[in-house]
């Protein structure tokens, strides 16, 4: 049985002095003591991390040619390449818990590893990559934000820095959205459609409800998570509700009602159903996310082999040159 | 004393059997401003020095972070032991009177 401090009966000195030490609110840093099941925790959900920012790259990618001003091409770019940072950001935290980065992307790759569904849904018109900015990195900077203050120090200092750029991620969506809410009524319905098709999975990126979520307690005891889904979900819905209202778009949820007593938007069921298959069966595009993952990195392996072969060349020829 | 980077990880050695393809890892220190030191930001993997820069460069200074980048391979760095944590910093403990704190000097007197 778990009490709140998430110390357990039988636990090794070891072990309630880790717990102790994260119930004082202290980091936990790499070489430090810690147990194997919060290590392995750690390299999932940070490793998962990672491969939803790199994987989160496509549906954007998909419009980098066909964005409609060199402005927007330009914006886009940024942010995609922010995304690889983050994504770089997150690996190197894995790998301070002895993840290799090979080992990883293999995971990736060959379908082991998980990565956000959101991304496995496609993106079918412009107004999509504004829905992306204001809705996903809206709903990331939500969890990200509550992620600043995980236990494990490397984790918590790459959220931070990923915080700080996330922001323009989120406000350039949102003016997307707002020029075609403002523009003909084509344009406006198009900015209709994105949100009808992104609203729902942007709420199932917090995850499964409280009640039904697995690891929850442990992780919350370990300070891996600080704050449960439904309490991030909540916080996201009510940030976001008035934004569309100032857009004159519609939230597509028929029950969507404001609680003058609690102060919070409260929402209509979540289609859970869709959610797993997603996460079990890729959804419409995931196939594809991963084939095109594989074959950047298969050929790219010549580069990768190459800058290898060029460095160890350079490093031989130093050390003749020293010797003679 | 043990031989392996500041972050990490825990244990020595190569971690998989076979023909290395992993670019070496790198430790990355930023300059943010003159008049800082450099600070660790992080790392990364890169075939060289000179590939570690640039890398560097596009990963950790995209909005004008950085003045001056150090990059150092992550095997090189010699890290003190968490376990000696207790030995190593005692010394300090009980040497109160290096702190200024430690002696009283009357309120009358300023400028101290
Ligand atoms: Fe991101
Ligand atoms: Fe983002």
């Amino acid at each position: 049985m778990t009490n709140v401090t998430g110390l357990q009966a039988g636990e090794s000195a070891e072990e309630q002095a880790f717990q102790a030490k994260i119930d004082r609110e202290e980091r936990i840093e790499p070489k430090d003591w810690m147990p194997e099941g919060y290590r392995k925790t750690l390299v999932r959900q940070i490793s998962q991390h990672a491969h939803s920012e790199i994987v989160g790259m496509l549906p954007e990618g998909n419009w980098v040619t066909r964005a409609p001003s060199l402005k927007r091409k330009a914006v886009l770019l940024a942010k995609i390449q922010d995304e690889a940072g983050h994504g770089l950001y997150l690996y190197s935290a894995a790998e301070t818990l002895d993840a290799s980065r090979d080992e990883m992307t293999e995971a990736l790759h060959d379908g082991r590893a998980k990565y956000s569904s959101i991304f496995n849904y496609p993106t079918l018109s412009w107004a999509d990559i504004g829905a992306i900015g204001w809705l996903v990195d809206g709903a990331a900077i939500v969890n990200q934000v509550a992620l600043c203050r995980c236990s494990y120090g490397p984790y918590a200092r790459a959220m931070e820095r990923i915080c700080k750029e996330e922001s323009f991620h989120q406000r350039q969506g949102y003016e997307i959205m707002m020029v075609l809410a403002q523009g003909t009524p084509e344009q406006k319905e198009m900015a209709q459609d994105a949100l009808n098709r992104w609203w729902g999975p942007a709420l199932m990126m917090f995850g499964p409800h409280d009640s039904n979520s697995v690891h929850s307690s442990r992780n919350m005891a370990w300070k891996i998570k600080r704050r449960s889904n439904d309490d991030l979900r909540q916080q996201f819905i009510d940030m976001t509700v008035p934004q569309a209202e100032y857009l004159d778009l519609s939230i597509p949820d028929p029950d969507l009602t404001w609680n003058e007593e609690t102060g919070h938007y409260e929402v209509g069921p979540i289609d859970w159903d869709e959610f797993e298959r997603v996460v079990k069966g890729g959804g419409p595009v995931g196939r594809e996310r991963i084939r095109d993952r594989r074959r950047a990195w298969e050929e790219g392996a010549w580069v990768r082999e190459a800058a290898l072969a060029h460095a160890e060349k350079r490093r031989q020829r130093k050390m003749q040159a020293a010797a003679e | 004393m043990s031989q392996s980077r500041s972050e990490g990880p825990r244990s020595e050695g190569p971690r998989s059997e076979g023909p290395r393809t992993e670019w070496p890892l790198w430790e990355v220190f930023v300059r943010s401003r003159q008049g800082l030191s450099h600070k660790h930001v992080g790392s990364l993997h890169a075939p060289d020095a000179e590939m570690a820069i640039q890398n560097a460069r596009d990963v950790y200074t995209r909005r004008q972070e950085g003045q001056s980048i150090w990059v150092v391979p992550s095997a090189e760095i010699v890290a003190s032991s968490p376990d000696d944590k207790g030995e190593l910093f005692d010394p300090a403990n009980d040497k109160v009177y290096r702190h200024p704190t430690f002696y009283s000097v009357p309120d009358a007197v300023e400028n101290m």
